[in-house]
């Protein structure tokens, strides 16, 4: 008897030591190696109108790929709601892929972990050195003073979609320049019977683009030159309560939008519902939403006052996807050379065209297919009047604690209760004590 | 010829010794081969339980965030000091893991009685049987054999402000309310949370009564209808006490469940829960790993297990003190 409990110790003990050990710190090794050269396992962001479309863009690229290294690829399509905690996962266990789809505005969150591959001089060098990609695309790739934790992919800048029969419909010529043009043809086209402009209410991300561009025009920022939140400066609430106003006070965005989160504005766009739309590169999601490029015009974000530039003239975040390689890959060779791959100029072309983004890569922009003026429109965008969401560690949690805030500001406005100074003060200040201590 | 090719000197000598040897092995064999049975699950609880809990109360006395999730052991030793700022309740932190303690009551109890209320109602009309009572049954058990993700999608497609059943039905059809409300976004969102939660929790409290029903006696029935008793007078004479152990298991079950729930509210409203439905689970999970504070989330995680255990624990002892003196 004592035998057996002395084993069946035994052997709990060493499942117990063995667990311990198993769940010991994931992956405190890691700067890479080349024991599976043949072989590559790629998490790909959705970025098309659905996994199967994505899956159907990147497959033959990624047989052209193998069949000039030999290489294979496993490629994992992960859903944009998903994707984060995926990426955290991996980094905790060490199980992750071998290069993966960032959002750009995670760049310095993730790098922050030190689970990405830094971008150093000589990583650069075998994808063709830093001065292949435009500088804008660049400035979102980690924290600055630092080496890149990931390489730009896909650039996207953020233009104001516009219906033009509900325009001509409304006796509206061109497309607003300023804030105080579009509630004015907002009315217009509501007199109309039509939904002026769309918006994402309850989606966090959404949210931090919106309100991030409207305190650059505002001449605020989210944090202080030192990487501090600081999110209620009066000039920030102020920017804030604007584009909340556009629902709370103007009423050009439906109350109905409070809730949407899954693109549904997109759809009321596509369907004619609604004028208006603020959207990055959206005429691939459209065109598979069955509506015709000849149907809606593409112009510049409004801006508070003039024409977008530089400056308080900011009128969209630099946004795009940045592609990564995971410290601990054990195919270092592979990974940069699948880098170079989908950052060469051919394939820049076609994926950039299949995704209807801008290249960062600069002679892949130069191609015709870059300049309609529809891209035109977002090319210019990204190269004069867009800023980069601060490159911070606490990036990640400022989009949930500041999206959250506008969120729930969404719901009170949708609620009729009264959006003042004083409730956006407060649930930005509630956000910013959530932000972890720096 | 001999049949024994081999003599064993000690059997030889001494044959009674020999049979005690194989008594006594055959005793501790017959002793241990539970305990050799219940091995594996035992291993398997302490890597699937055990284990993860210590994990977990070790981290809540790091402080991890990204910058150390990479390898979690290194992260700095903190004290106490996540445990300070989840319970100070005069800062954001623990102010609204206060009120997120506060909602998550509310709807559980809300929740428990309400599906208790509904199942029992159920199993109680269920009990005679009468023509389709077979496809009814089956009918009330579809919320609990759908998939959690699946049914709450649906639900979610019924709650939207525009297009929604809900709204059709309360305000283009019944007129009931003035405009068309919220239902995810806003203070609604509590009674869309407890409406799907009831919805699929009820079915299991059927199920659970229909069973404990079925050892009642029915001679017990006939005597009482024998004298005089009326429907109402059965059940809360007979139906109710002869429950009261099913009940006991039951309603202990569904609070575990339901104060944990994290699928419901994660699927009707994403990572970021309105205020009015933050459950506690998708709090600590909103600290654990969309702000990424590990060691503060770790530390409400305990907190929250403690407080399980503290009630568990109550409600077992007074629950058991009650049946002891019922039975003496």
């Amino acid at each position: 008897m004592r035998r057996i409990r002395a084993a069946a110790t035994g052997a709990v003990t060493l499942s117990l030591a063995l667990a311990a050990t198993a769940c010991g710190g994931g992956s405190a090794t890691g700067g890479g190696s080349n024991d599976s050269p043949k072989t590559l396992t790629y998490w790909a962001s959705n970025q098309g109108a659905s996994i199967a479309v994505d899956q159907q863009v990147l497959g033959p690229e990624l047989t052209k790929f193998q069949k000039q290294t030999g290489i294979k690829v496993k490629l994992e399509v992960v859903p944009w709601s998903d994707l984060l905690n995926r990426i955290l996962t991996a980094t905790t266990s060490g199980q992750g892929p071998d290069v993966l789809n960032i959002g750009n505005t995670w760049s310095a969150s993730l790098q922050a972990t030190g689970a990405l591959l830094p971008w150093d001089a000589k990583n650069l060098a075998k994808i063709g050195g830093k001065d292949r990609f435009v500088d804008s695309a660049l400035g979102s790739t980690g924290a600055a003073g630092k080496d890149p934790a990931a390489v730009p992919l896909y650039s996207m800048a953020y233009a104001l979609y516009y219906n033009k029969k509900i325009f001509a419909d409304a006796g509206i010529a061109r497309p607003p320049a300023t804030w105080d043009e579009l509630v004015a043809d907002g009315k217009k086209i509501q007199a109309k019977g039509k939904s002026a402009l769309g918006a994402e209410g309850a989606s966090l991300a959404e949210n931090i683009h919106h309100v991030f561009v409207f305190a650059k025009q505002h001449g605020a920022d989210f944090f202080t030159a030192d990487g501090k939140p600081n999110f209620t400066d009066p000039k920030v609430v102020d920017a804030v309560r604007s584009y909340v106003d556009l629902m709370a006070k103007d009423k050009v965005i439906p109350a109905g939008d409070a809730e949407y989160a899954q693109n549904q504005s997109v759809s009321d766009f596509a369907k004619g519902k609604q004028a208006m739309l603020l959207w990055q590169s959206a005429a691939a999601n459209l065109k598979s939403q069955g509506m015709s490029e000849d149907a809606y015009g593409i112009a510049p974000v409004p801006v508070i006052s003039g024409t977008p530039g530089t400056g308080t003239q900011v009128n969209s975040m630099v946004a795009g996807i940045n592609l990564a390689v995971f410290k601990n890959t054990h195919n270092l060779d592979g990974a940069t050379q699948f880098v170079k791959f989908m950052t060469s100029d051919e394939e820049q072309k076609i994926l950039n065209k299949a995704y209807s983004s801008i290249p960062p890569v600069k002679s892949a922009q130069a191609d015709a297919a870059f300049g309609t003026p529809a891209n035109a429109v977002l090319k210019n965008t990204l190269a004069t009047s867009a800023a980069a969401l601060p490159q911070v560690a606490s990036e990640s949690q400022f989009e949930t604690a500041v999206g959250t805030a506008v969120k729930d500001l969404f719901a009170d406005a949708a609620a009729g209760r009264a959006v003042t100074t004083d409730s956006v003060k407060a649930a930005l200040d509630k956000a910013q004590q959530q932000m972890p201590a720096a | 010829m001999t049949t024994t090719a081999f003599k064993d000197p000690v059997r030889e000598a001494s044959p009674g010794a020999a049979t005690r040897e194989r008594r006594r092995t055959g005793r501790i064999r017959r002793a241990g081969l539970p305990y050799l049975l219940l091995l594996p699950a035992l291993v398997l609880e302490l890597l699937v339980h055990l284990v993860p809990m210590v994990i977990g109360i070790i981290m809540s006395f790091k402080e991890l965030t990204q910058f150390y999730i990479r390898d979690w052991g290194t992260a700095p030793w903190s004290g106490f000091s996540n445990y300070k700022v989840s319970v100070d309740f005069n800062a954001p932190v623990g102010n609204a893991l206060l009120h997120s303690f506060f909602v998550t009551v509310g709807f559980t109890l809300l929740s428990v009685g309400l599906c208790w209320l509904i199942g029992t109602a159920a199993a109680v009309f269920m009990q005679d049987s009468f023509r389709g009572r077979g496809l009814l049954r089956a009918l009330f058990l579809v919320p609990y054999a759908l998939p959690v993700y699946a049914a709450v999608i649906t639900w979610v497609f019924m709650f939207q402000h525009d297009n929604g059943l809900v709204n059709h039905v309360l305000h283009d059809q019944l007129h009931l309310t003035g405009k068309p409300s919220f239902w995810l976004i806003g203070d609604n969102s509590f009674y869309a949370l407890l409406t799907v939660s009831v919805w699929k929790g009820w079915p299991f409290a059927f199920l659970i009564v229909m069973a404990g029903l079925q050892n009642i006696p029915r001679e017990l029935y006939e005597a009482a209808a024998l004298d005089g008793a009326g429907t109402w007078q059965q059940i809360r004479r007979i139906t109710l006490p002869s429950l009261r152990p099913v009940n006991q298991v039951l309603v202990l079950v569904l609070f575990l469940w339901t104060f944990n729930d994290f699928n419901t509210p994660y699927v009707l409203f994403g990572r970021s829960a309105p205020d009015a439905a933050d459950l506690i689970s998708v709090h600590i999970y909103q600290a654990s790993f969309v702000t990424w504070n590990f060691g503060t989330g770790s530390a409400m995680s305990v907190l929250l297990l403690l407080f399980l255990l503290v009630v568990t624990g109550t409600y077992l002892l007074v629950t058991s003190r009650g049946r002891r003196a019922s039975d003496g």
